[in-house]
């Protein structure tokens, strides 16, 4: 983790470059949110549909980031929250016989309070090696109960989570795709939007300055008076609250809230997503979703060894790309300039 | 008194495979500091090229007694598959331990599709072969004689690799450079050799130990995904890097799961992560682990 940190301090340039480079960030993240937003008219429906995991991770991702790489903490658990925000729309659902989407998000973010909040507890007090694999444990422990209590989330066959409606409109004459791909492509663009700028807010509050001095050094962060326990511990419960709204939407666009969401794999290519577009920047790991997206989804139509492949390409970013892909491109722009 | 007794022997044959499972990642942890979430792609590997092998040479004429040889010679081929893998690795042992989780975490899914390309999508598995040795009773259960022979295996194997890390030169040399690298350098250790040798052994014994179990249980490219779960328990309980901890662990793990087998087969998985919960609260590094 220190040397991550280093590699942050790098990417720290003088002030007159970093308020230029400002100016070309926000530039560029207006340009990605008119391109997505104009996406549904432009694009392939395929592509379109597409765009529901790509948000739904991205929302996942900022939480994941938020632990991870301001808070150097690796979590090899995370898809456990994924699956808490499925599961509790389907809940949801189930004991109050309305499919009101903010009611959904609303039993999300409470089960994932009422579930990280204890574990963060045990949590916090561990770091490297040691919390990936308390994470990894909690993620195996809920997974093997999602898949053998059977009457409580239906097993390996997992729970129905139906269309909902949005703002209290109801979609039910419109199809699953025009639903997916019109109303509710917007509903969870919007949410990504919001939910990116309450983790700027975050990251650049005290608070996460506090966070980001516990990663770099974590005694001389708690002598200058951060409670390291308590920051660490803050986070993961912020990170698990994104994660479900993620699992939530996620749901949706499949339908089913499905154990497989947090199965230790699938933390895997959380993590991958977030490396992938480079975790030292909060839009990194939304870059990294849509790649990995739309990566898998190109490698499954072409060929059945697309697993092969994907390793293949995601090694040799692992090898050759530090930085991730939105690191390696301010590199080559900062080479540029100069 | 049988289920206790069916309980004991599934729950040390089962502890025999993870030990031989674990007992390659924490070699690799110990002295590289890697953790390499593909070994059970590897152990996999093993039970595959087991499978193939030991059928082809049943079929030139082999005596059928004779089979095990043939599991650990093809297990002992499969281990060089971390000769190439060392390489790939090495390119970034100075990088934070996330990108060793993640470059690892790329190779299962490579090997996922190799193994399905040269095997296809079935399991596969070696039948009638493990019985020909019969079963003796143990505790009023008849328990094949072949287990026996895996779980003696598995206890020679790590008796002969500790005398070998605390006897020998090379064992010593091994302990050196996992104490202190730069050391053991300028001592005129050469240390890409050792990591090359210490990885290629890691992956040996997970290849030996897919192919010695492949007879009793079918090779299927779910495992290299599946078995992770269980190393990873087992290096949690017993301590990481700790070969003591791996064969404590081993059995440990093991037995939980023989035991929620046979009393209540739906908390298999849930049962083996409690106890890897109490654990690291209680003790955090292990029962036999060092602090990092």
């Amino acid at each position: 983790m220190k040397q991550a940190a280093s590699a942050l301090d790098m990417s720290v340039e003088s002030d007159g470059t970093r308020s230029r480079s400002g100016i070309t960030v926000k530039v560029m993240l207006f340009v990605a949110v008119v391109a997505l937003a104009a996406a549904p008219h432009v694009t392939n429906i395929y592509y379109v549909s597409l765009g529901i995991p790509f948000m739904a991770y991205a929302v996942a991702l900022l939480g994941f980031n938020l632990l991870f790489g301001y808070g150097g903490q690796l979590s090899f658990g995370h898809a456990l929250f994924l699956a808490i925000g499925a599961y509790s729309s389907a809940l949801a659902v189930r004991l109050t016989g309305n499919a009101a989407f903010e009611l959904m998000l609303l039993f999300a973010v409470a089960a994932a309070l009422a579930i990280s909040i204890p574990l963060a507890w045990i949590a916090s007090r561990f770091s490297g090696i040691f919390f990936g694999m308390l994470t990894l444990s909690f993620g195996m422990l809920f997974y093997s109960f999602l898949n053998k209590f059977y009457d409580l989330t239906g097993g390996d066959s997992g729970m129905n989570v139906p269309q909902p409606s949005l703002l209290g409109i109801d979609f039910s004459q419109v199809d699953k795709m025009g639903f997916l791909t019109g109303p509710f492509y917007y509903y969870c663009l919007a949410l990504l939007i919001v939910s990116a700028w309450i983790m700027w807010r975050i990251v650049r509050s005290p608070y996460g300055l506090h966070l980001q001095a516990s990663r770099d050094n974590e005694v001389k962060a708690s002598y200058l008076g951060v409670k390291v326990r308590q920051v660490r511990a803050v986070a993961f419960v912020i990170s698990a609250i994104y994660g479900s709204v993620g699992g939530a939407m996620l749901a949706i666009s499949t339908g089913l809230a499905d154990p497989e969401l947090s199965y230790w794999q699938q933390s895997g290519h959380l993590v991958f997503m977030a490396i992938l577009g480079g975790y030292q920047e909060l839009i990194g790991p939304i870059a990294g979703a849509l790649i990995f997206i739309l990566l898998q989804d190109e490698l499954q139509a072409a060929t059945q060894y697309w697993r092969f492949f994907l390793g293949v390409v995601l090694a040799l970013l692992v090898i050759g790309m530090p930085g991730g892909l939105l690191g390696t491109a301010k590199q080559i722009l900062a080479r540029w300039r100069r | 008194m049988a289920t206790a007794a069916s309980i004991l022997i599934a729950g040390l044959f089962h502890g025999a495979a993870l030990f031989l499972l674990t007992s390659g990642l924490q070699l690799s942890f110990g002295v590289q500091r890697i953790v390499n979430l593909a070994c059970g792609s590897i152990y996999a590997l093993g039970a595959y090229l087991g499978v193939s092998v030991t059928t082809w040479a049943l079929a030139q004429g082999l005596p059928v007694p004779l089979f095990p040889l043939v599991l650990l010679a093809s297990g002992l081929v499969a281990g060089l598959i971390g000769l190439p893998l060392e390489r790939v690795l090495s390119t970034i042992y100075r990088r934070p331990e996330s990108f060793q989780l993640l470059l690892t975490f790329s190779l299962i899914l490579i090997f996922q599709d190799v193994l399905r390309f040269f095997w296809g999508a079935y399991p596969r598995q070696l039948p009638n072969v493990s019985m020909v040795y019969g079963s003796i009773n143990v505790g009023g259960v008849q328990m094949p004689m072949y287990n026996l022979f895996v779980i003696l295996a598995a206890v020679v194997i790590g008796v002969g690799l500790t005398w070998f890390l605390s006897h020998t030169t090379s064992g010593k040399v091994l302990r050196a450079t996992a104490e202190n690298r730069e050391t053991s350098a300028a001592m005129g250790v050469n240390v890409r050799l050792v990591y090359l040798l210490v990885f290629t052994l890691g992956t040996t014994l997970s290849t030996v130990g897919g192919a010695l179990v492949v007879p009793t249980a079918a090779a299927s490219l779910q495992m290299g995904v599946e078995l992770v779960v269980d190393a990873f328990a087992v290096i949690v309980i017993g301590g990481i890097g700790s070969m003591k901890g791996a064969a404590v662990g081993a059995v440990i793990v093991g037995l939980i799961r023989a035991a929620a087998l046979f009393i209540y087969p739906e908390v298999d998985i849930l049962a083996t992560y409690a106890v890897v919960l109490i654990v690291l609260i209680w003790w955090p590094t292990g029962l036999f682990g060092k602090a990092l």
